[in-house]
């Protein structure tokens, strides 16, 4: 990962963060587009190694992930805070099957945001994940970001664990109006 | 067209295919016909059957899929005909047992009862092959259709009875039901 180490993490952390997937031997991706993923998700698309899919709603990507482990791949979900809501109960398949998921959730509704909208599930959105048993862990730096997807990645898929990683709104920062 | 009678006659040609079930009288029907460790019955997770399908054809892309799920899971998965018939996986085919009622419940009618042909949206989405087969001599015609290779994904809704059949019981145990499926194509378990 020396390669990850040399970059600035507070501004290319998007690049290392694909470079720690593809590490982990990443094959697989699902996502309902958010912006702070955009470069994520162009650079997976862009590979030839990953099957993407675009999602028309959030927990298509739960079973999506959950069959794509069933066949032994390793799958990522990308989505906002405000798809977490949506994923509720298909988080049942993962947590009763045991099956390795990896959610990493950009926030919306934190951090300078314009539209209330967002509020409600940006403020809800640790505690739904919780509530279907789904491990939160949360990021608020580029450094602290990398370090803890890694070491997720190694939770799900080496010891069957159901993980989100919270990337905060504050280091995606505000949205342009 | 009797849902057991049908979904063994299908199965009769599976060839090799890995089936997932969605939960329901669909996992009973597949379950009747034999309890295998390439069969994953989902128990609950409505909508996710065909989803859970797509993933395991993209990541088996050697194997054949069948998904056989109910009118009322896959309606609850609307969107996901749309995200499939983007994904575009040429092993993956979804079997919509349709007795246009939601049969676990009390029989209340669906949307399929009502206007609502979910062969027709998939087609309209892009599936490759679709159809709407009315009784068993067009499942045989289906079940040398799914021998044929596809460029892409295929859902066929049969038209069953609404009635509810004595129910033959998967193993609710997901984890052994995964472990089990994976061991079956030389997975490991952690």
């Amino acid at each position: 990962m020396d390669s990850t180490i040399q970059r600035d993490l507070g501004l290319d952390w998007p690049v290392a963060l694909y470079e720690t997937l593809k590490a982990a031997n990443v094959a697989h991706m699902s996502y309902v587009p958010d912006a702070g993923h955009t470069t994520l998700i162009n650079l997976l698309n862009a590979d030839p190694e990953v099957t993407t899919n675009v999602l028309t709603t959030e927990e298509e990507g739960i079973a999506i992930a959950a069959g794509a482990w069933l066949g032994g791949l390793r799958s990522v979900v990308l989505m906002q805070s405000s798809g977490v809501g949506n994923c509720i109960n298909m988080l049942s398949l993962p947590a009763q099957t045991r099956t390795p998921l990896l959610m990493l959730v950009t926030m919306r509704g934190e951090w300078s945001e314009f539209n209330p909208w967002q509020v409600p599930m940006g403020r809800a959105t640790q505690a739904a994940l919780e509530a279907m048993g789904v491990a939160v862990l949360r990021s608020e730096t580029g450094g602290d970001l990398i370090e803890t997807v890694q070491q997720a990645a190694v939770m799900a898929y080496e010891a069957d664990g159901q993980i989100a990683v919270l990337i905060g709104q504050r280091l995606l920062g505000k949205k342009k109006w | 067209m009797d849902r057991r009678t049908a979904v063994a006659r299908l199965l009769e040609g599976r060839n090799g295919a890995l089936v997932v079930t969605g939960l329901g009288s669909p996992s009973y029907d597949v379950h009747a016909c034999g309890d295998r460790d390439d069969n994953f019955y989902l128990w609950g997770a409505m909508g996710g059957a065909a989803l859970t399908g797509l993933g395991l054809a993209q990541a088996q892309p050697g194997k054949r899929v069948l998904v056989i799920t109910g009118d009322g899971e896959m309606l609850m998965a609307f969107g996901a005909l749309a995200t499939i018939a983007v994904a575009r996986p040429r092993n993956l085919d979804i079997v919509v047992l349709d007795n246009q009622h939601y049969g676990e419940t009390g029989m209340q009618d669906s949307h399929t009862g009502k206007g609502i042909s979910l062969a027709g949206v998939a087609a309209a989405c892009g599936f490759e092959r679709t159809g709407t087969l009315a009784d068993l001599a067009a499942v045989d015609g289906l079940r040398a259709e799914l021998q044929r290779p596809s460029q892409g994904p295929g859902l066929f809704v049969l038209k069953i009875a609404a009635e509810n059949l004595p129910r033959s019981l998967p193993p609710r145990d997901a984890t052994y039901v995964k472990t089990r499926f994976r061991a079956h194509l030389g997975l490991r378990p952690c």
